[in-house]
């Protein structure tokens, strides 16, 4: 009976198998042949009428070891993403905002070069958020730093405040030019925002991060930083990282690898 | 100095005031053009009825962005990005271009200036993400198409909206 | 006790007018300027992503710690009951709001959207040292608003004591305010330290007197007034003081500085590789604010009131150039993210940055400067500010 059962049931799970092997090895071969594919955080698109919370710490990760001289991948696809004219491209380089930059570091004993992509790193105590008069610079509760420009009056204390130059203030009207999803104005200050209206609709990533992984550098991750499934926890756990200008104790939103 | 004889002063002024009055606001009710507020492109009717939204659209709009950039809150109901979705003109594809545009006809009308769009886009979401109105943009999405290993589109690599 | 009499001017003449129309064509130039910055943006301006505060926030802050120094005068009067001082006393109240007006001003028109005043007035974040900014100063106003009438209104002199103790300090929690703005912040090499505050509260002794002193011999000069010597130089050596004082501090600051290694590189940008820096420090800060005056404070010089006029121009000339200093040069050294690294980046990161100011923001400045002095000219002429006279006979009588 056992045997003719088990039998029975192998002839009926054979084509569930087959179907079940026939996926899995699909899967495996898609995961092997696209490096590239982005790996959208599902769980983490949030219903548009819930709010932010701080369950969730989105932070970042950037290997600087793989971070190649040169390359500014992360910032075109940031001025493209956020509607940003890039540094080259304005007619004020001096006054042009920069939401994120490439920085080439070298040590003068060695030559030894490091290249990095610098922008707001969302610190868990901003110093932005300390001095801003009327609280425009503040933290949402999953942890992103943001500028309110509602009530942002431009004195730009804030950007006196920043230990890591990452605030920029709109110096000339923009004229329409904005994107619908990313609002900047004159007189307002502005920086990184994590890309939060891709993080709000469920993208689970930033432009910047894409860019990176799309161009196959692999040097940065972003995610939940209070999941310790996500893969950035685990990177963070797999790799040494350090915050830049740690001394200062801000607990840092991104961390670095390989400085 | 002596006073005058007749009429007091003040009764003076005060006839004078209400002369220059009533001429000042029948020339106000001949002279100033209505407003032309162009039909929305959208949908059937508003999120709200017309009259609660020229008293309270202010209202609406305020509370809903302190929702949105503080706490995170997306509905499109109230939102300004969902008012422009609907009521960009068919023309110039905005709500504030041109004088006649749908925020900008009323609000110049009503002579109350507003610095919304010093900041918004004033054209719905669709218009310029994928048609974007920088070379550089056009020029980065080939560029990633070009690298890119994934039979992912371009749009879908970009974050464009679903 | 002797009895001072105050009078308003009387009597309008040609220079009076001359000198209104001079003023009020600097503040029209303010207004233009603001109007045209506020119009196009910042992008007008020589600020930028690197050097965000720029010479209206140099002309600003001088205004307001003045400002807060020009009160000194009222209030060794009121607060320390000295007789002589107590004539004195209402214009260093005039000149106290006067300058604070002129230099809040330019603060407020050089915000990035100074059309959005009445946020700044409604949404407030009590960490911020601007918010406390905003209460301390409107408090300023009604203080020694208050005290000016205790001084003028014969019925209400009884509260001058208490009204003169109050705005000292209030005076003194603001003007730590205004230099904690510096201190508090930790991010740049040169701030972030508590020396800041104090530095202001001893800098503003020595500038506000210095104006005050430049405003009384004028006022004097020009309305035909008697002005002795024992006013003089009794306030001449109070200055001389204060500006010794100003000195200490300075000396401190920088020897302490100079004794960490890792500040080695930033102070030797102010003391000797920072270009336009380090002149303004050496020459403008220390050799014409300071070393120049009490030169001639202290010796026989400073018996002479054109001297002394002229020690007064070098201390407010030298008082400038330590704010920018201290404004600008702090903002000019790159910070520090990468301890031992050379760093180089599209932002103009590791590198010095350079500013140069422009005309709508030197205008706008001295409107501020124009404001200022407007308003104490057009108060001393209608108000009963000034003694009718401050010979020495009068003033020997008050110290009975």
């Amino acid at each position: 009976m056992n045997e003719n059962q088990s039998i029975d049931q192998q002839s009926v799970a054979s084509p569930q198998r087959r179907r079940f092997v026939s996926a899995a090895s699909a899967t495996a071969a898609g995961l092997a042949i696209a490096p590239g594919v982005m790996l959208y955080e599902v769980a983490h698109g949030r219903p548009e009428d819930q709010r932010a919370s701080s369950a969730v710490r989105w932070g970042m990760m950037v290997d600087a070891t793989k971070c190649a001289s040169g390359c500014n991948d992360c910032v075109t696809a940031c001025s493209t993403e956020n509607g940003w004219t890039p540094v080259a491209e304005s007619k004020h380089p001096k006054q042009a905002p920069q939401w994120i930059r490439k920085l080439e570091l070298q040590d003068p004993l060695t030559q030894r070069e490091t290249n990095l992509p610098m922008m707001c790193q969302h610190c868990a105590e901003p110093p932005c958020v300390d001095v801003c008069p009327t609280g425009a610079s503040f933290k949402r509760a999953d942890g992103i730093v943001l500028v309110n420009r509602h009530t942002c009056i431009g004195c730009r204390y804030c950007m006196m405040a920043c230990p890591y130059k990452a605030r920029s203030l709109v110096h000339e009207h923009l004229n329409d030019t904005q994107k619908p999803d990313v609002p900047r104005g004159i007189g307002c200050v502005e920086s990184c925002t994590f890309c939060v209206q891709k993080v709000d609709r469920g993208d689970g990533t930033t432009a910047c991060v894409e860019a990176c992984t799309a161009a196959g550098h692999n040097a940065l991750v972003f995610g939940d930083l209070n999941d310790p499934e996500s893969e950035i926890s685990q990177r963070l756990r797999e790799l040494p990282t350090k915050q830049v200008r740690a001394d200062l104790n801000l607990n840092l939103g991104v961390r670095y690898h390989g400085i | 100095m002596s006073k005058m004889r007749g009429r007091p002063g003040w009764l003076t002024g005060l006839m004078l005031s209400a002369v220059l009055a009533v001429a000042g606001l029948s020339a106000a009710h001949a002279g100033a053009p209505k407003p032309v507020i162009e039909k929305a492109v959208k949908g059937e009717q508003c999120v709200e009825d017309t009259d609660y939204m020229r008293r309270n659209h202010m209202k609406l709009l305020d509370h809903h962005r302190d929702k949105t950039v503080i706490e995170g809150v997306r509905t499109k109901q109230h939102s300004l990005k969902g008012c422009i979705d609907c009521h960009a003109s068919a023309k110039t594809g905005s709500v504030a271009a041109a004088k006649e545009n749908f925020c900008v006809s009323c609000h110049t009308y009503a002579a109350v200036k507003i610095d919304c769009f010093d900041c918004h886009s004033t054209k719905p979401e669709s218009s310029s993400a994928l048609h974007s109105t920088t070379s550089d943009a056009a020029d980065y999405r080939h560029k990633l198409a070009a690298r890119t290993k994934t039979g992912l589109s371009v749009q879908e690599l970009v974050g464009a909206p679903r | 006790m002797a009895s001072i009499t105050f009078r308003e001017v009387e009597g309008s003449s040609l220079k009076y007018w001359l000198l209104f129309g001079a003023l009020g064509l600097f503040v029209l130039f303010g207004a233009l300027s603001w109007n045209y910055m506020h119009h196009h943006g910042h992008v007008v301006t020589g600020m930028d992503n690197q050097i965000v505060w720029g010479l209206p926030h140099v002309f600003a802050v001088f205004l307001i710690v003045a400002a807060s120094g020009a009160l000194n005068v009222a209030s060794i009067a009121s607060v320390f009951n000295k007789p002589m001082y107590k004539p004195l006393a209402p214009l260093s109240a005039i000149l106290a709001l006067a300058l604070m007006l002129g230099g809040l001003l330019v603060l407020v028109l050089d915000l990035g959207r100074s059309d959005r005043l009445i946020v700044a007035m409604t949404h407030f974040n009590f960490k911020s040292m601007f918010t406390w900014n905003v209460f301390l100063y409107s408090g300023f106003f009604g203080l020694v608003g208050v005290y000016l009438w205790t001084m003028l209104d014969r019925n209400v002199k009884s509260y001058s004591k208490a009204a003169g103790t109050a705005a000292f300090i209030w005076r003194l929690v603001l003007t730590t305010g205004t230099g904690s703005l510096f201190g508090f912040l930790i991010a740049r090499e040169l701030y972030g330290t508590a020396m800041l505050a104090p530095m202001f509260i001893v800098m503003s002794f020595a500038y506000g007197l210095a104006i005050y002193l430049m405003v009384l011999a004028a006022a004097y000069a020009w309305t035909g007034r008697p002005l002795g010597d024992a006013v003089m130089l009794r306030l001449k050596s109070l200055l001389a003081v204060f500006v010794a004082a100003v000195l200490y501090f300075v000396v401190v600051y920088h020897m302490t500085n100079l004794y960490f290694t890792k500040l080695h590189s930033v102070q030797a940008f102010v003391l000797r590789d920072g270009g336009i820096f380090t002149n303004l420090f050496w020459v403008g800060q220390i050799l014409i604010g300071c070393v120049i005056p009490l030169v001639i404070l202290l010796t026989g010089l400073g018996r002479q009131r054109s001297w002394i006029m002229i020690a007064c121009a070098l201390i407010i000339l030298g008082g400038m150039a330590q704010m920018y200093v201290t404004i600008i040069g702090a903002q000019a050294y790159p910070l520090d993210m990468f301890p031992g690294l050379m760093e180089k980046s599209s932002f103009f990161d590791g590198e010095v940055h350079s500013y140069t100011p422009s005309m709508p923001e030197l205008f706008l400045g001295l409107g501020g400067v124009a404001v200022a002095l407007l308003m104490t000219t057009f108060a001393i002429k209608v108000l009963r500010l000034l003694p009718a006279s401050l010979d020495d006979a009068t003033v020997a009588k008050l110290e009975h």
